[in-house]
């Protein structure tokens, strides 16, 4: 998920000593390989498994019809426009505080890494009782809205204000080590030469990072379309007003609707599966 | 998820002022960043932490002390406990195995680790319970062999700890990775055991970088909700998690309670924070001193 992972590990030469105690480290390989790999499956694979296994278990017309319910279709719209509206908005944020961090020298510097870094670190719910603290009816703004009529939680906009939350560090998480790496020797010829600022981004800075950008946004995405906690408080959950899809599955799931419950989360789960994709793909092109 | 701190700051801070002189852009980018920090991050924050105030000492006492609020606590610190410990021992093995062997298909798990942060954690949670239940591909094994995980302490730690697996995993990968690997070739010439050099030689090496991914798989298990709330079944005071009871107190308006208890994770999320902030600055000065 970071950058912690962009190195492709490398088999490291084992040490080869003759006699038993190099056939005792093969053999005790052998096993350490076959235990991870059978958690693995056992952990990682099975849940994804099942969810197919479930949502395709009465037939794939009967799959489709699933889909297809009218609460089902508005969740999917409903967490894609949302999640269309935060995403750019934490891209603009990410490149924006990567180049101030990367490219100039501040006191406070570490300071301000970590503030951005404070969303990872809390749990969703608590997140979304903050929003509630700051627009809901008993919140700070919440006479002022109130008295100007405008309604911010349990509507679309809360929903986004959370995804917006909850996704914040991604971006910038994934720019910033590139771009102190890469430093401002390039920056700085083009600035010299006339640039303006603008243009010294798009033309110099940009093409450098775009795949760190591409990898960071398509995290955000997959955060922003499968939040559940932060949502689910700041929603209100209304029957198809307010529910996105993680929403939408609790809700068939509880309602013992599980062939509804499970061809949605099949869909979160093939987008899941997808990020897992073109995060690999990315990390070879990066490493 | 797992690089607070690590690798964000410049090693060299070469030619400040020039840099600064040179490049456009800083106030208007710093600008933003504040501005977005403070609206989106800040403000939200200080609203929990103001609103969790206005109810005093007392009433914060009140809430806290209230037997299931303390249970769910519990509740929520054992089963991230037992999470913890099960992602310290996949963890390591994964890590270990990715960095020192080769396998077919080790590209594949490399990328199939990084799964419970990908899938939603809803997903999760529908997907263990289905796994888990008395009808289920491990329930229907489980069960008759006396081994109830749906709705028990059991369940709840599965599926924190299935969220949380990447943490240990991709902290303790590329330390593993840049060790040399002449200590342990050393080592071995001299007739140490793969576990005596494992033990004396490799663990102290990872230990930060290990403790740090630990740390952090604790603080997503405390706060975790989606995976959970599914397997949990949300007995209280037998199954129900602090993030729950949170959600509960808010569905009854008693937002007062629902802040105090919010306010508590917060806090713990902090101190975690903080803790593996500090463990990794004294990792870096000591690998700094020592070479």
């Amino acid at each position: 998920m970071s950058m912690l992972a962009l190195e492709t590990p490398r088999a490291v030469p084992q040490a080869t000593t003759v006699g038993a105690n190099a056939r005792a480290t093969r053999s005790g390989q052998r096993l350490l390989i076959a235990a991870g790999l059978a958690f693995t499956a056992l952990f990682l694979v099975a849940p994804v498994a099942v969810i197919f296994a479930q949502a395709l278990a009465r037939g794939f017309a009967a799959y489709r019809a699933s889909i297809l319910q009218p609460e089902t279709l508005h969740a999917i719209w409903l967490t894609a426009v949302t999640a269309v509206i935060a995403v750019p908005i934490n891209m603009v944020f990410g490149v924006a505080a990567a180049w101030a961090i990367a490219k100039f020298r501040f006191p406070g510097k570490k300071t301000l890494i970590s503030l951005i870094e404070i969303p990872f670190s809390i749990s969703p719910i608590v997140a979304g009782v903050a929003y509630l603290l700051v627009y809901g009816s008993q919140g700070l703004f919440g006479e002022w809205l109130a008295d100007h009529d405008i309604r911010i939680m349990f509507t679309p906009a809360a929903i986004v204000l959370v995804m917006l939350f909850v996704t914040s560090p991604f971006v910038v998480r994934e720019l910033l080590p590139l771009m102190q790496a890469q430093g401002s020797e390039q920056e700085e010829a083009a600035a010299t030469l006339g640039a303006t600022g603008f243009q010294i981004f798009r033309r110099v800075t940009l093409p450098n990072i775009r795949w760190a950008l591409l990898y960071g946004t398509v995290l955000c995405s997959a955060r922003a379309i499968g939040e559940f906690g932060a949502v689910s408080v700041v929603s209100g959950r209304i029957r198809g007003e307010t529910n996105t899809l993680p929403l939408q599955i609790e809700l068939l799931y509880n309602d013992y609707n599980a062939a509804g419950a499970f061809a949605a989360a099949s869909t979160l789960t093939v987008i899941a599966l997808i990020t897992l994709l073109i995060k690999a793909v990315i990390e070879r092109r990066l490493g | 998820m797992g690089s607070h701190g690590q690798g964000l700051t410049p090693p060299h801070s070469a030619k400040p002022v020039k840099a600064r002189r040179v490049l456009p852009g800083f106030g208007i980018t710093m600008g933003l960043t504040l501005t977005y920090l403070g609206i989106i991050v800040l403000l939200p924050l200080a609203a929990l932490i103001l609103k969790s105030a206005e109810i005093g000492i007392d009433g914060f006492w009140q809430v806290l002390s209230s037997p299931r609020v303390l249970a769910s606590f519990q509740l929520t610190f054992t089963a991230a406990l037992i999470a913890t410990l099960i992602n310290a021992a996949y963890g390591l093995l994964m890590a270990w195995i990715l960095v020192r062997y080769d396998f077919p298909g080790k590209r594949f798990v490399d990328a199939l680790v990084d799964l419970p942060f990908a899938l939603p954690t809803a997903v999760a949670g529908v997907a263990l319970t289905t796994l888990f239940a008395g009808t289920g591909w491990y329930g229907q094994w489980l069960e008759p062999a006396g081994i109830q995980v749906v709705y028990t302490i059991t369940g709840v730690a599965i599926a924190m700890a299935f969220t949380s697996v990447p943490f240990v995993i991709r902290t303790v990968q590329p330390v593993l990775e840049t060790l040399d690997s002449q200590i342990e070739e050393a080592s071995v010439t001299l007739g140490a055991y793969p576990f005596t050099i494992f033990r004396r030689v490799i663990l102290p090496m990872i230990a930060p970088a290990y403790l740090t991914g630990c740390a952090l798989a604790f603080a997503r298990s405390l706060g975790e909700f989606g995976a959970v709330i599914f397997i949990a079944g949300n007995l209280p005071f037998k199954t129900e998690i602090a993030a729950l009871l949170i959600f509960i107190r808010l569905e009854e308006f008693d937002y007062p309670a629902a802040s105090a208890i919010a306010a508590v994770l917060l806090a713990l999320a902090f101190i975690i924070l903080f803790a593996t902030n500090a463990l990794q600055a004294r990792w870096l000065r000591r690998r700094e001193a020592s070479s």
